[in-house]
């Protein structure tokens, strides 16, 4: 229910969230840039300053930029509208400025210690590799950030239920709650590495750190951080896309299950990314690939009841036959194609990651660029192919101007998913041949193994060209939009209806009740990670004093 | 919760083939002993230890008094100790592996032996080998020549081997857990 604010409040809020925004293209516009760098650099073209220096360097900013800092702020953006929409108003404004400022200090500190080169440790910052402080207090300053807005979607969430009584908040908002619960959960681990390992031993306190100790506490992180990544996507595909592409959502209650058992086994899973891991027992290593089988589960329901919402769509539209209704869907809408295009890609990119998950078959593919194919088909397609069509989507709406360059805006998502093919594909296959990822060269001193990877290599390079073209695309929309659009009254934001809602509409139910799953998920990650933790501190460990390599 | 008839058939469709995925898995690990490399031990990092250490050194291939054929290397930016091996075809091989600065990958290419190398810790793995040469690369960023850290490894037919060296016998150390 909308409430009638001054209209200065009206305005700071649209503000935080395109200050979001901001950020967000920003930086995806830099990453972009260095991904570029990289992309030349594999296929062995010459080019100015390329050294291996610089290319690892570029590497580590694109993972930074790209992984944390275009998502989550991203992701923190898209949460205030969604809890604006529910509850009339950002809660605790002169807070979230503040936690905004505080995290893009924290972005700054950390992008100053990458650009000088005293940071190329990658994004996933394994030591005894040692960054500059910076480089860790700046990230551990976007993570406490992200909390002040985690509290935020929880307050939002709980005052829209407690508005409601006996009915449910609005699929976006549950979506949007979960995820900020998940995130709450997630990041104890990243924040423990970094308050009790990283930021001392980097200072100089101690001398000595576990890297084992290091790795256990950044996967149990790591990959609920994808799934960080992925639910703001899935809560677009569930409650903007069916509405955008001229339908309904098929089965709403099931997507509140989703959301609700992503929750509970997000975190858990974190050991199949140490699977070829010392240090770990294989029995808890099996038991983590349970778990990420089991959290397979509500990807794989999400898939039927869209693919069902789009169906709806398409048929509602005039396309008639078994698949008519494809082609009738509205394909050039980019909030629509983009979301479509990401679904295709999403489809390789789930597959590959169950293969990744395989405990026996990782050892064939772990750490090859079959990985780096994988992710930039999941977070590099369904999450950031999605937020971009959002993004054409809110930004015009909040910021109160029409979208600018409106035909690249349409060809974007297509120049996306070409060069995503292009790319991706071609690295799986190398990856299956055995080429390591994160290489500044392929040759190997002209080793005969390493021959058959340099055509495909040259491939997803071209690849690499299109996805380019489409950052840049993109880039110019938003800024064209946001400082020459066209002045328009600010638009209001509409869910997708569902299809089959009740008369009178739904109750609460049992996947409503997000703190008890909150609990249960607590129970679950207590399961997975006490005793191999409580296991790991009782060897006797040497630990690493810090090297920089780079 | 109403749920639509074909959407319920889809549910307990992935649900069987998911636990069809894992119970394959489950299957071939505790039946054949699949399990990735998942050895629990660890040594003082410091490069005098791991050089001195029989563990891990000295680095090479060895034999034990079991005929048992054992591998022990070293990882360093930006080699890896020994840089070339010749090994026996169709025999088993163990692998000893650990790191004296940051964390490497040991990745024998085009075969599933692969394992982490994390310094202060042990790493093992036992795989066999086709004859042929094999390239072996580092999979995990390790700094600024990380591209050019790898080693050669020569399989030979078991008939015309002979170990570098007969080594005494390791003392099993059994996994922690």
């Amino acid at each position: 229910m909308p409430i009638d604010l001054p209209a200065r409040t009206d305005t700071s809020e649209r503000r935080l969230i395109l200050a979001h925004v901001w950020v967000a293209v920003l930086a995806f516009g830099v990453a972009a840039a260095m991904a570029m760098m990289q992309a030349i650099s594999r296929a062995n073209l010459a080019l100015p300053y390329r050294s291996a220096r610089m290319y690892y360097m570029s590497v580590t900013a694109h993972g930074v930029l790209m992984a944390l800092v275009f998502t989550t702020f991203f992701i923190m953006g898209l949460g205030y509208v969604i809890a604006r929409k529910e509850t009339g108003r950002i809660r605790w404004l002169g807070f979230s400025w503040g936690m905004f400022w505080l995290a893009l200090v924290g972005v700054a500190m950390t992008g100053y210690t990458i650009f000088t080169f005293q940071a190329s440790v990658l994004y996933t910052f394994y030591p005894p590799m040692q960054a500059h402080p910076l480089f860790y207090i700046g990230l551990t300053l976007v993570v406490v950030g992200s909390w002040g807005w985690v509290a935020n979607m929880i307050a939002s969430w709980r005052a829209a239920r407690s508005q409601r009584a006996d009915r449910p908040v609005s699929l976006a908002m549950h979506a949007t709650a979960a995820n900020a619960m998940l995130w709450a959960l997630a990041t104890i681990g990243v924040a423990a590495e970094m308050l009790f390992q990283l930021i001392p031993w980097s200072l100089g306190w101690v001398d000595r750190i576990d890297p084992m100790l290091s790795r256990m506490l950044f996967w149990y992180f790591g990959h609920p951080l994808v799934y960080f990544w992925v639910l703001p996507a899935y809560a677009i595909w569930y409650t903007l896309l069916p509405k955008e592409a001229g339908g309904k959502l098929f089965s709403e209650p099931l997507g509140r299950m989703v959301f609700a058992l992503f929750l509970v086994l997000s975190t858990p899973v974190g050991f199949h990314h140490q699977f070829m891991d010392p240090g770990i027992s294989a029995n808890w290593k099996l038991f983590h690939m349970l778990n990420t089988m089991a959290v397979t589960f509500p990807s794989l329901v999400t898939a039927f009841t869209i693919c069902a919402s789009l169906e709806v769509a398409g048929r509602l539209r005039g396309g008639k036959g078994l698949f008519g209704w494809i082609a009738s869907l509205p394909w050039g809408n980019p909030v629509v194609s983009s979301a479509l295009l990401a679904m295709l890609l999403f489809l390789v990119g789930g597959f590959g990651g169950v293969v990744n998950a395989a405990y026996a078959l990782n050892s064939v593919v772990h750490n090859t660029s079959w990985i780096h194919g994988h992710f930039h088909l999941t977070v590099g397609s369904a999450v950031a192919l999605t937020f971009m069509g959002t993004a054409y989507w809110l930004v015009p709406r909040i910021s109160g101007r029409q979208l600018e360059l409106g035909l690249l805006a349409k060809i974007q998502p297509y120049f996306w998913f070409t060069g995503m093919v292009l790319f991706a594909f071609p690295t799986h296959i190398t990856g299956l041949m055995g080429l390591p990822r994160r290489l500044f060269e392929t040759g190997y001193n002209g080793a005969p193994q390493a021959h058959v990877w340099e055509r495909l290599t040259s491939l997803s390079a071209l690849g690499g060209l299109f996805l380019f073209v489409g950052a840049l695309f993109f880039v110019m929309v938003m800024l064209g939009t946001l400082l020459a659009g066209k002045k328009t009254a600010p638009a209001d934001i509409e869910w997708a209806e569902s299809l089959s809602e009740p008369a009178g509409g739904y109750r609460v139910g049992i996947w409503d009740r997000l703190g008890m799953w909150w609990a249960v998920a607590v129970v679950v990650v207590l399961i997975a990670y006490a005793i191999p933790l409580w296991n790991h501190l009782q060897l006797e460990r040497f630990g690493s004093p810090g090297f920089k390599p780079f | 919760m109403n749920v639509d008839l074909y959407e319920r058939i889809w549910m307990w469709g992935v649900g069987i083939v998911l636990a069809g995925f894992f119970g394959t898995m489950a299957f071939a690990t505790i039946s054949s002993g699949m399990a990735p490399p998942s050895h629990i031990e660890t040594i003082d990092p410091n490069p005098a230890t791991v050089m001195t250490d029989p563990r891990v050194a000295p680095q090479g291939v060895s034999q034990d008094a079991d005929g048992h054929v054992h591998v022990r290397m070293v990882g360093l930016t930006f080699a890896w100790l020994p840089n070339e091996l010749t090994v026996p075809a169709n025999t088993p091989v163990t692998f000893h592996l650990t790191s004296t600065d940051v964390v490497h990958g040991f990745e024998i290419v085009r075969t599933n032996g692969q394992t982490t190398v994390v310094p202060g810790y042990i790493s093992q793995f036992t795989t066999t080998f086709d004859p042929g040469e094999y390239l072996i690369a580092c999979n995990e960023y390790c700094g600024v020549g990380h591209q050019t850290m790898s080693a050669k490894l020569t399989v030979v037919p078991a008939a015309s081997w002979t170990a570098d060296r007969v080594a005494a016998p390791t003392p099993e150390v059994a996994d922690a857990h």
